[in-house]
């Protein structure tokens, strides 16, 4: 048993395909019973009721940057060992991925209008992550484009890694241009200002909720682009005779 | 029914726009993979 | 290597006004700018170091889609790829003579531009040196996006979609040591990340670009 058999599709439709509705179920389990029980914490004294908004934006900020991390992986797998599933496992990925920068930009834009009393601020952690969308759109919109399916993964694969390192540039880049507004890191170890845990179980809850919902979708779109895969080959294969 | 106090707006809107754009984005991907399916059974039942 | 950079430049020059039509972009968008913020200069001297950067990175832009797309569609990237100069060699050659023919009439003409918006004497040189220091790395990553792009029809706006975020390192870093040499601060640290950004970009991206043009030639 090696990771690598899963690079043929038809055992990764398989296994995918036996696990999936697990995956599924308990991605809609943890993340409305972590979205339920975060609704139901008491009000923080200085944000009031508005730090319930903190179980959908962590958790999706935090999705945001993984996907990215995942999709460099897959890039790279795809790149030095040429496994077709790796390349569409990214591709899968990517519009999750802008999804979830959405929502985390969103969900930060509807919080800080009564907090910071703006909707928007040039601040390095907002910026950074408008630009990661802007890294997500490009990408997508690389796929789309490219017509030949395995110049189109070796396209954004480069993108990928190219782009990786300058989301990373531009990260630092603007820490510099920028002084922040935004607190630091909600779940962090050494933090002095720790969460209480009334927030912090729940919050756990939804992390590990939208993970699994990131992974239900990703098999679920990595399969319909394998199905399409092969439609396509068929179609080609009657064409031919 | 939950207090929610002078932030309700807030919290509602923050709470029904990621909602929808998660359930949007979870429509596409079944109904994507539903026709991915149906197609390729269509194919594989002719050929 | 040398004559496929007089070659490009040769072209470039006789494909009309290579040389001036960025800079000529660059003078319409400085120009336009006091009709949009309105003449007074206590408005245009703090955004004139950004507006400076931004019509370089727009002018830059505007002519990278020139830098593969002619040779594809003639076959001699083609040739290129096939002939013993190595491809990464070849990118970087072309990238070169992309910046001849924008990026250096674009600094070269700078110091006029930043007077019409402005920008303090004490400025120009911060302004001069980090647009020298600057336009390589634009010119390269532009390499690297239309490598990208090359077999792509619709290839032009995919293109800015794809390397204006690559731009965006470059342009904080440029426009805060404008801001600094404007302000009389310390404009060492930013041409430090400035030049190591460049020097950064040179040495990897070539390849990177090598590498997505021998997946378009496939």
């Amino acid at each position: 048993m090696s990771i690598w058999e899963y690079a043929n599709p038809v055992k990764f439709m398989r296994t995918s395909g036996a696990i999936l509705p697990w995956i599924g179920a308990g991605a809609a389990v943890c993340t409305v019973t972590g979205l339920a029980w975060g609704f139901l914490t008491p009000d923080d004294y200085r944000q009031g009721s508005t730090v319930k908004i903190v179980f959908l934006h962590v958790p999706a900020a935090m999705m945001a940057i993984n996907i990215w991390v995942m999709m460099l992986a897959a890039s790279l797998i795809w790149l030095i060992r040429r496994h077709h599933v790796s390349a569409l496992a990214a591709k899968a990925a990517a519009p999750i991925g802008a999804v979830m920068t959405l929502i985390g930009l969103i969900t930060g834009a509807v919080w800080g209008q009564p907090m910071w009393g703006t909707w928007w601020e040039w601040d390095p952690r907002l910026t950074s992550f408008l630009i990661l969308l802007l890294f997500y759109i490009g990408y997508i919109a690389l796929w789309s484009a490219v017509e030949d399916p395995d110049s189109a993964a070796d396209l954004t694969a480069v993108l990928c890694l190219v782009g990786s390192v300058f989301a990373l540039l531009s990260r630092y880049a603007v820490l510099f241009w920028n002084q922040g507004l935004h607190q630091g890191a909600s779940l962090s170890v050494q933090s002095g200002e720790r969460m209480s845990a009334v927030y912090r179980y729940p919050l756990y809850l939804t992390m590990l909720g939208f993970g699994l919902l990131f992974l239900a979708l990703m098999l679920v779109r990595t399969r319909t682009e394998i199905r399409r895969r092969r439609l396509a080959a068929l179609q080609a294969r009657e064409l031919r005779a | 029914m939950i207090e929610l106090g002078k932030y309700a707006g807030a919290v509602l809107g923050a709470y029904g726009l990621s909602l929808a754009v998660l359930g949007g984005l979870i429509w596409q991907t079944l109904a994507a993979n539903l026709r991915a399916r149906r197609d390729l059974e269509r194919q594989e039942n002719r050929g | 290597m040398i004559a496929l950079l007089r070659r490009d430049l040769r072209l470039a020059v006789r494909a009309g006004g290579g040389f001036g039509l960025g800079v000529a972009f660059f003078l319409i968008l400085c120009s336009l700018v006091p009709f949009g913020v309105g003449p007074d200069s206590g408005a245009l001297q703090p955004i004139a170091p950004g507006i400076l950067w931004l019509g370089a990175l727009l002018a830059c832009l505007l002519s990278l889609d020139r830098i593969f797309a002619l040779d594809h569609e003639d076959g001699s990237l083609d040739l290129l790829a096939t002939s013993p100069l190595p491809l990464e060699g070849a990118v970087a050659i072309k990238a070169l003579a992309h910046w001849i023919t924008t990026g250096l009439p674009l600094i070269v003409a700078a110091p006029l531009f930043g007077i019409l918006l402005h920008l303090p004497a004490g400025a120009i040189p911060s302004l001069l040196v980090s647009l020298l220091v600057g336009t390589p790395a634009l010119s390269m990553l532009g390499a690297f996006g239309a490598a990208v792009t090359v077999g792509l029809r619709r290839g032009g706006l995919l293109l800015s979609l794809l390397v204006l975020p690559l731009y965006i390192p470059t342009l904080i870093f440029g426009t805060e040591m404008i801001r600094r040499g404007q302000q009389g601060g310390d404009a060492a640290t930013p041409l430090l990340f400035l030049a190591g950004i460049t020097a950064g970009v040179l040495a990897v991206i070539p390849f990177a670009a090598a590498a997505a043009l021998r997946v378009n030639l496939r």
